[in-house]
This record gives structure tokens, C-alpha cells and sequence, in this order.
């Protein structure tokens, strides 16, 4: 395994889980990817992104309550884990560390 | 949410994922979606919905959502096959009823099968002895005149034609030509001894593969006047001596035996005693103007051996090339070459001119649809009872499926079982095939000849994988049935298991059951009466009385002499054939009107005895009167020739005196019968017939015989013969058995019929049993509290048989108008001089069957209503 290192899709990802504390469940984190990105967040990546994600124990994940919708199937639940956080945390650290590099003149003339 | 709830996701994509996805992950991802489709559907339509779907299903076939191979469960599967066994033979031995219905189903029909498998074998094997049998080809013929191509093919060819493709056809390697009329009788010192055989060129060697014991293949039958014995012959002739170099004499003709071969094996479509050389015979026939033309292609057949690779369609096309150059030489007529591969000889096309008995295609498919019906009817039987036992096992299964058995081992655990039934039913199905076999041979006389049935170890081992085959066919329903009960299922509510619900299907393949039996049974009989009919057939003369002896080469006058002196003997006549029984002699006749019209009439050379022994009645005119000299002026002719020919204006009082041109020869008209059956009394063709003036030695003689004590009569009539000939059998038979021997291939199929009948039959009635059984048990309880508020029997009998009647009657419904179709529409029209079909034949086998089931029906619910309700009802 590569280590901690988050892509940037993961990162995303991992981002909006935490953001949706106890509603994060597939459909929904899609919903939210797109609704604050702006672009379209295919099921099946995310899907993919998700298992990757948990694999990598940044996040974990349990079922549901059975609910008359989605044909009576469970939701699974997912969590940003410790090691997720320290993840996230570590990707915001290096983030604000190249930001503070930058002289603020040449970023206020974009 | 209702609404989209009713609109449910495509089936066949939620089994895909079902079935590749990792069980861990599958809820969840189902739930998803599902949760878009519901989506979809309010957004974009249900169309597009599904379509997303199924798309993205496909999409998430990825490398960690497809479930890993299970080896272990193979494994597991493997390792629990012992105790499959067990158990199985553990449920075998609890319902004895049940299995042996299962058994006795399976085994009567399987020994159809078996010995369907060993004539099948049987009959593959033939002629494959020739080592080269893959490269020989028989070259088979069809007769065009005028463009009419309603002929089929011939297995025989002309001589010129397989001359022509011996010498001069590049693309074959060799051609071995066969010619009929050899068989005859051979003298060697005081010995005759009739011998079959053909003529044969000297090529037959080197294309086939019969073994010469003695002699030289290549040069055997090169010669002229060389002769080849089988090993069998030549110890009937010369005993232990070696018989090469010997002479012996065919006709008045010296022969010289150049070999000695091994006996012709049994799976050869060739079967002789002796081989002529076919250069002996063109010396013969130098004078023959026919024996080299073109379209006569009667009395040849020509094997043609083709070098490895050949190109048959180019091969095709030098023949058409070669026919199309001789066709020349014929009028009118083309002849059109065809290849036949040998080992197509025994089953394939139904070739007229054979050179010895054949199977042929149809029988063989008729053979093998009747059964498979037989078969998979028990195969119904078998499945159509585990599921009706399904009330009694879902609690196992229930229980095996809370243990951890996984469906895969449930439906194993079935097919085990029916598996090791069919193979119980296979040491029964053998047990029966021994002995139906010799009765199966000996139905029809060419069986005899075509077939053995011998048990080989690729037999056995065709016979064992064919029960499992059964097995794992009758066993694969209720297998997949039962695996699919949920456990929970299993131990709250019996009637919620899906096993109990395929009632419907199983009253459909009730139906079907007896819907054969029914058709089965009345074809037999109809087909019977038609038999029936047939040999009491009245065919325009009398038959009663009449021995028909065959002179085989005597002096017809010397014999008719001797008998006449028996007091048992009323008259004696001579004729060249026996008419109604299927001989037929056939020549040209001209119209006296017109020449150039001509038409085939068929004929028979008779004596002066021959039309008042058999009571021939005369429209007009009289009977030939005895004559001296061997001139031949006069005929007599049945009113289809005064039609043909419109002679007379087609009264036979005004057709007498006119004239008719038969073979270069005018012959007046003195008579005209009344018409009769020449041919077989259901041929619709041959009805222009006249009868000659035999003026040459006869072939047959005609007996009119009364006798009080038939085997002191034959036992003087047999020394007579004896007397004048010693060394030819006495072969006489009554008219009327030979009548019978005509329709002896309608009497077989009312015995094959006859036998399947009784066996579908069989099975039907044993599947019902199992069925009115199972359902009579399950409605113990009930019959037992109707009997306590007074119900009677009769009302009970009714009520637990009224269902099974219903199905008896829609069988019945079915069955009958079908096989009335059939014969009315289909088969009697084209026989001609059929009996009608009649109610009784159409209600009798009908009738049988349901009486038979009613029986079985009765007996079963009876046992059950006449229960004492106080025992059935403290039980519980």
C-alpha cells in the first residue's frame, strides 16, 4: 500500500464524509460531491473510492437501519476513522504550508 | 414513492449482481441502486431508468465487487458425496412405495432405451470393417423421363455407367462392381446345393476389406468362369479338402474356384455365399443389346473407393458431366449419378433396389421419437413425485439449511438421489432388456437378419452413463426445487413453500401422460383392424384353399400329374407370379387406337385352370382354351386396360376381338374380368392389368385342396416333391398365409405399437398411483372429520377422485380428435382400399385407459375413506 497519501478525489471524498457526520452513505456523499463541486460524481467511482478508502482504514462503515426505501436494502454508514483524520489533517497541514509560501501579492491579481 | 415502488429494476441485471457480486458488499450496493432507479424513474422515465440500471450494473463488475471461485465448496461437495449416498439410501428404504413406483417407472421405460442404445450401436457398426469404409462411396441412380422426376433415387446403377466411372473417371482410386443373379445351384460330383451370391469384378477385393483365407485377391475373381466361396460354402461343398483349383458346375457352366474368403461378417450390408466373376458374366450376356445401355440400371451396383482428400462436390460435377454426355445415347430419358457414403448404406435414405435388407431412416427416427416419449414420460413420473413428496422433506432440508448446507449441496444431495434410483432402475431396465431382446429380434423377419444385440463393454459402459444421464434429467427439477426452500420458511408454514406450488405443472404433465397413452393405444388399434382388414381383404378372387408351391426349375406338367392323382387335390393350375401379394410383372402395351401411345400394364402369364380355380369372374368373354403350340395370340384384360386405352368405348362386350400390341405381338382380346387386386390390396398404382397365356414353363403351381387331415396331406404332397426333386426344399404355402406374410410389416408395427403402448400406459398409470397416494395422504385429516359429520363413502370417492377424472377427460379430449385427425387426414389417404375408421376402434383404447386409471383411482381413495377416523384423528 502506497501509505497515507490521499489523492485528490480521496481526499475529496473522505472531506464530505466528515462533513455529513451521520448521514454519510453512498448516495448521499455523491449527492454532496456534486452539489459542492459542481461536477458529476459517477456512483460507481465513488463506490470504488469508498472501498479503497476503508481498505486503507481511513474510514470505516456499518449497516443500517432496514427503511421501506431503496427495495428494503440496508444503508452502510461510513466514518472518518482516526487515521483518517490525521490524514486529513496532514493533507490540510501541507496544503497551508505551500499557501503560506506564496507572496500574497501575485495571488490577489488573479 | 408508491408509485415508483411498483416499477421494479430489471430482473435478469439484479440476478447478474446477485450472482457475481461479493456477498459483503451486495446489500449495500443493491440498496444504491435501487435508490437511483427510483430516482431515474421519476426523472428520466422508466425506460431510461432501466436502462441506467443495467448499464451500471455491468459497471460495477470490478476487480473487488466479484466474488472469489469457491474451490472450498467443491471440495466440501466432493467430501459429502459419501454421505449423499447414504442418506439416500437411507430415503430409498423409508419409502418403499415411492421407490419402487420410481424403480419399476424408470426401468420399464429405461429397457426401451437400452435397447435403443444397442441397435443404435448395433447398426453404427456397420460395414465399418472395411479399413478404407470412410473412402467408399456407392454410386446410386434416379430415372428421369421426359423431365418427370417423381422417381427417387436407386442404389443400383447401370453397368455402363460404373464401367464408364472405373475406366475413364479420374478423381477414384478404384471401383468394385456387383451384379444380382448369381445365386443359383452348384453341382459339384452328385452334390447341388443352392448357393446366394453376386457377380462380382475384380476390384471387390482391393475396395472392400473380406479377408480371402485362400487364393490371390487380386487375381480371384479376374478370370473368367472364377468363383470365390465363403468358408461356410466351401465346407458344404468339399468338407475338410481344400477347394481351390476344384471345378464344380453353375448352370451347365464349369467354374473354377480362385478363393476362399472368411464368412461374410454379420454388421455387412453385403451378405452372399459366393462370388462369380463379373467377366464370366459379360461373356454370358455378349447378346444381351440391354446389358451395356445406359438406362438400364436395375441390376448394378458399383462401389467407388476415392483417394484420401477427395473433393466430392468436383466429383459430383465430372458424374453430371458424365451422365449428361451419355444421355445421349437414351431417348427422352436422363439419369442422374449420385455418391452415397457406405457407412450411410444401413441408415440412411430408403433406396429402392437394395442388394440386401437395410433399416433405413425412417424406422430408425420413428424408433427413436417413440422412446424418448417413453422415456421422458418416466422422467415426468420421477419428477412429478419427489415434488408431490416435497411436503414430507422441507422440514429436512429446513433442517440441513440451518446446519449451514449451502444450495449447491441440497440440490446435490437430489440429484444423488435420483441419480442412485436410476441406477437401481438400470439393473432392473437390463434384467427386462434380457429378456425383451430375443422377443424384439424375432417381431419382424429383417430385424433377424439386421441386427444382434450382443453386450459389449462399450455397451455396458453406454448403458450406465445413459442411466446417469436419466438421473441427473429426472432429478434436475426437484433438485433445484428443493434447494430453493428458505429455512424459515421450511419449519412455519408448509403450504408458503414454493415446492407445493407447481400443482398446475403437474396436473400439464398428468395430462400429457395419458394424452399419449390414449394416442398410443388407439393407433394400435386402429392400425390392428387395418391389419385385420387387409389379410381378409377381398381381392376380387377366391384365395380359400389354394397351396401355392414353388416349382423352383421343375417340370411344372410332370408335377401337376402326380398331384392330380391325390384325391385330396381338387384342381391344379400354373401361373408365373402370385397376384395380391406384391409381385408384379410389368411391360408396355400400345393403344390400338393410337400407336403412338403407350402405358405399363401389368401382367401375369396364367393356364387355362388358373382364372376358374380362383373363381375369376368374366365381364364378357371366355377363357383361354388348351393349346399345343407355344404361339402366344390371345389376352384377357380387366376393365382399367379398356380405360387406359379406351378400347371399346369401355363396354367389355364391344372390347372383344379388338386388338392389343404387347411385346412386338398382337394379341386379341377374349376376354375381360372383372377387376381385381394385382398388386397389394393398398397399393393405390398398378390397377391396368391382363392376364397372358403361359406358353412356357410357369413358376408357380396352384393347388385347390380339401383336406380333412393337413399333415398327412402335406406329408404326401412333400414326398411327391421329393420324388421329382431331392434336392430343392419343398416351399409351399397357403394363399391366404401369404397374404398375411404381405402385411407383415403393418403386423410388426401393430406389435412395436402394441408394446410401447402397454408401456407408456404402464408408466402413466404408476405416476397416477403415486400421485392419487401422496394426495390422498395429505387429505387424511380431512376425510377422516368429513367421515365424523357423515360424510359417506361414495361422497368421499367423488370428492377425492373428482380432480383426477377431469384430468382423464381433458386427456381424453385431446388424445382422440388428434389421432382421428391423423389417420383420416394424414395416413389412410394414401392407402388406398383402407377400412374406415369406426367408433369402436377410436372409443376402445380410450376407455381401456380410463377404466384402468378409475381402478386405480377407486382402490387408493376407498383404502383412505374407509379408514377408521378415530385412529387417523387420536394420532395427531
Amino acid at each position: 500500500m502506497k501509505g497515507t497519501n490521499l489523492g485528490e478525489f480521496e481526499e475529496l471524498v473522505l472531506l464530505t464524509i466528515a462533513a455529513l457526520v451521520n448521514d454519510a452513505y453512498s448516495v448521499a456523499i455523491c449527492d454532496e460531491l456534486e452539489k459542492n463541486t459542481g461536477r458529476a460524481a459517477k456512483l460507481g467511482v465513488v463506490h470504488a473510492v469508498l472501498n479503497r478508502l476503508e481498505e486503507k482504514g481511513l474510514v470505516k462503515s456499518k449497516l443500517g437501519e432496514a427503511t421501506n426505501t431503496r427495495g428494503g436494502k440496508r444503508k452502510r454508514y461510513y466514518a472518518v476513522t482516526n487515521a483518517g483524520k490525521a490524514a486529513l489533517l496532514k493533507a490540510k497541514e501541507v496544503r497551508d504550508n505551500l499557501w503560506s509560501m506564496i507572496p500574497g501579492m501575485t495571488l490577489k491579481n488573479i | 414513492m408508491s408509485k415508483s415502488k411498483n416499477i421494479s429494476p430489471p430482473r435478469l441485471a439484479e440476478r447478474l449482481l446477485r450472482w457475481y457480486c461479493k456477498s459483503e458488499l451486495l446489500e449495500d450496493l443493491q440498496g444504491d441502486l435501487n435508490e437511483y432507479f427510483d430516482r431515474n424513474v421519476k426523472a428520466k422515465g422508466v425506460r431510461r431508468a432501466k436502462l441506467i440500471y443495467i448499464i451500471d450494473v455491468l459497471k460495477f463488475m470490478r476487480l473487488y465487487t466479484i466474488r472469489k471461485p469457491e474451490f472450498l465448496n467443491t471440495l466440501i461437495n466432493w467430501i459429502m458425496l459419501g454421505s449423499y449416498v447414504k442418506t439416500s439410501g437411507r430415503n430409498i428404504m423409508r419409502n418403499k412405495l415411492f421407490s419402487s413406483i420410481n424403480i419399476v417407472g424408470l426401468g420399464v421405460s429405461m429397457s426401451v432405451g437400452l435397447i435403443m442404445i444397442a441397435m443404435l450401436a448395433d447398426l453404427n457398426s456397420y460395414d465399418k470393417f472395411h479399413t478404407k469404409h470412410n473412402r467408399i462411396y456407392r454410386v446410386i441412380s434416379q430415372h428421369q423421363y421426359k423431365g418427370n422426376t417423381s422417381n427417387d433415387f436407386f442404389a443400383t446403377t447401370s453397368l455402363r455407367a460404373a464401367e464408364e466411372i472405373k475406366e475413364s473417371l479420374s478423381g477414384t482410386e478404384d471401383v468394385a462392381i456387383l451384379r444380382r443373379d448369381f445365386s443359383g445351384d452348384i453341382e459339384l460330383n452328385e452334390k447341388i446345393i443352392p448357393l446366394a451370391g453376386f457377380w462380382g469384378n475384380e476390384s471387390f477385393f482391393q475396395v472392400f476389406s473380406f479377408k480371402l483365407v485362400k487364393g490371390n485377391p487380386v487375381t480371384a475373381l479376374k478370370e473368367p468362369f472364377s468363383l470365390v466361396l465363403t468358408e461356410t460354402s466351401a465346407g458344404k461343398l468339399f468338407g475338410d479338402t481344400d477347394a481351390i483349383g476344384k471345378t464344380i458346375v453353375r448352370n451347365k457352366k464349369e467354374y473354377t474356384i480362385t478363393g476362399v474368403m472368411e464368412d461374410v461378417p454379420v454388421f455387412s450390408h453385403l451378405k452372399f455365399d459366393m462370388l462369380g466373376s463379373l467377366s464370366t458374366f459379360e461373356i454370358l450376356e455378349s447378346k444381351n443389346p440391354h446389358l451395356m445401355k445406359w438406362d438400364s440400371m436395375w441390376d448394378t451396383w458399383a462401389y467407388v473407393l476415392l483417394p484420401e482428400q477427395t473433393d466430392l462436390p468436383a466429383l459430383q460435377q465430372s458424374l453430371d458431366k458424365l451422365s449428361a454426355q451419355e444421355d445421349k445415347s437414351v431417348a427422352d430419358t436422363h439419369i442422374e449419378l449420385a455418391l452415397e457414403p457406405l457407412t450411410e448404406i444401413m441408415t440412411g435414405e430408403n433406396l429402392s433396389n437394395q442388394i440386401g435388407p437395410t433399416m433405413g431412416k425412417t424406422p430408425v427416427r420413428i424408433f427413436l421419437i417413440l422412446s424418448f416419449v417413453v422415456i421422458i414420460s418416466a422422467c415426468f413420473n420421477y419428477t412429478n413425485l419427489s415434488i408431490a413428496r416435497a411436503f414430507r422433506r422441507t422440514k429436512e432440508v429446513g433442517i440441513r439449511k440451518t446446519i449451514g448446507a449451502l444450495r449447491s449441496q441440497v440440490a446435490g444431495q437430489f440429484m444423488v438421489e435420483s441419480v442412485t434410483i436410476s441406477l437401481l432402475a438400470l439393473v432392473f431396465a437390463f434384467l427386462l432388456f434380457l429378456f425383451v431382446k430375443p422377443h424384439f429380434i424375432s417381431m419382424e423377419e429383417s430385424l433377424q437378419e439386421l441386427l444382434i444385440l450382443d453386450l459389449s463393454p462399450l455397451l455396458i459402459v453406454l448403458f450406465i452413463v445413459f442411466a446417469i444421464a436419466i438421473g441427473l434429467i429426472a432429478g434436475i427439477i426437484p433438485a433445484l426445487s428443493f434447494s430453493k426452500i428458505n429455512a424459515i420458511q421450511a419449519f412455519r408454514n408448509l403450504s408458503a413453500v414454493p415446492a407445493l406450488k407447481g400443482i398446475t405443472a403437474r396436473k400439464v404433465l398428468m395430462v400429457f401422460q395419458y394424452t399419449i397413452s390414449i394416442i398410443a393405444i388407439t393407433a394400435t388399434v386402429i392400425l390392428y383392424k387395418q391389419y385385420k382388414h387387409f389379410i381378409r381383404y377381398d381381392l376380387g378372387f377366391s384365395t380359400e384353399n389354394i397351396l401355392n408351391i414353388r416349382l423352383q426349375g421343375n417340370d411344372a406338367t410332370v408335377l401337376k400329374n402326380e398331384l392330380q392323382a391325390l384325391h385330396e387335390v381338387k384342381g391344379v393350375s400354373q401361373s408365373n407370379l402370385i397376384t395380391g401379394i406384391g409381385h408384379y410383372w410389368v411391360t408396355k402395351a400400345k393403344n390400338p387406337a393410337n400407336p403412338q401411345d403407350s402405358a405399363d400394364v401389368f401382367h401375369s402369364f396364367i393356364d387355362e385352370n388358373y382364372l376358374p380355380l380362383h373363381n375369376h369372374s368374366f365381364l364378357a368373354g371366355k377363357n383361354f382354351q388348351a393349346k399345343a403350340d407355344s404361339i402366344e395370340t390371345e389376352v384377357i384384360v380387366n376393365t382399367h386396360v379398356l380405360k387406359r386405352f379406351n378400347i371399346g368405348e369401355q363396354n367389355p362386350e364391344k372390347a372383344l376381338g379388338e386388338i392389343l400390341r404387347v411385346d412386338g405381338k398382337d394379341l386379341t382380346i377374349i376376354g375381360v374380368l372383372k377387376d381385381f387386386e394385382y398388386g397389394k390390396s393398398n397399393s393405390k398404382a398398378n390397377k391396368e392389368v391382363m392376364m397372358r397365356h403361359l406358353r412356357k414353363d410357369a413358376q408357380h403351381l396352384n393347388v385347390k385342396i380339401f383336406s380333412e387331415d393337413w399333415p398327412t396331406t402335406y406329408a404326401r404332397l412333400e414326398t411327391i416333391w421329393k420324388k421329382i426333386d431331392p434336392d430343392h426344399p419343398f416351399q409351399a404355402k397357403f394363399y391366404n398365409d401369404q397374404i398375411e406374410e404381405t402385411f407383415q410389416g403393418l403386423n410388426a408395427s401393430v406389435k412395436v405399437g402394441g408394446f410401447l403402448a402397454m408401456l407408456v400406459i404402464c408408466i402413466a398409470c404408476i405416476g397416477l398411483l403415486g400421485m392419487v397416494v401422496f394426495t390422498t395422504e395429505i387429505k387424511l385429516k380431512e376425510v377422516s372429520i368429513r367421515k365424523v359429520m357423515g360424510a359417506t363413502e361414495a361422497g368421499l370417492l367423488f370428492l377425492l377422485s373428482r380432480g383426477f377424472l377431469l384430468l382423464l377427460v381433458i386427456a381424453t379430449s385431446i388424445a382422440l380428435p388428434l389421432t382421428y385427425l391423423f389417420f383420416d387426414k394424414v395416413l389412410l389417404p394414401n392407402i388406398a382400399n383402407h377400412a374406415p375408421l369406426g367408433i369402436f376402434e377410436m372409443l376402445a383404447g380410450a376407455l381401456v385407459v380410463i377404466t384402468l386409471a378409475f381402478i386405480l383411482i377407486a382402490s387408493q381413495t376407498l383404502k383412505i375413506a374407509r379408514t377408521n377416523p378415530a385412529e387417523v384423528l387420536k394420532s395427531e
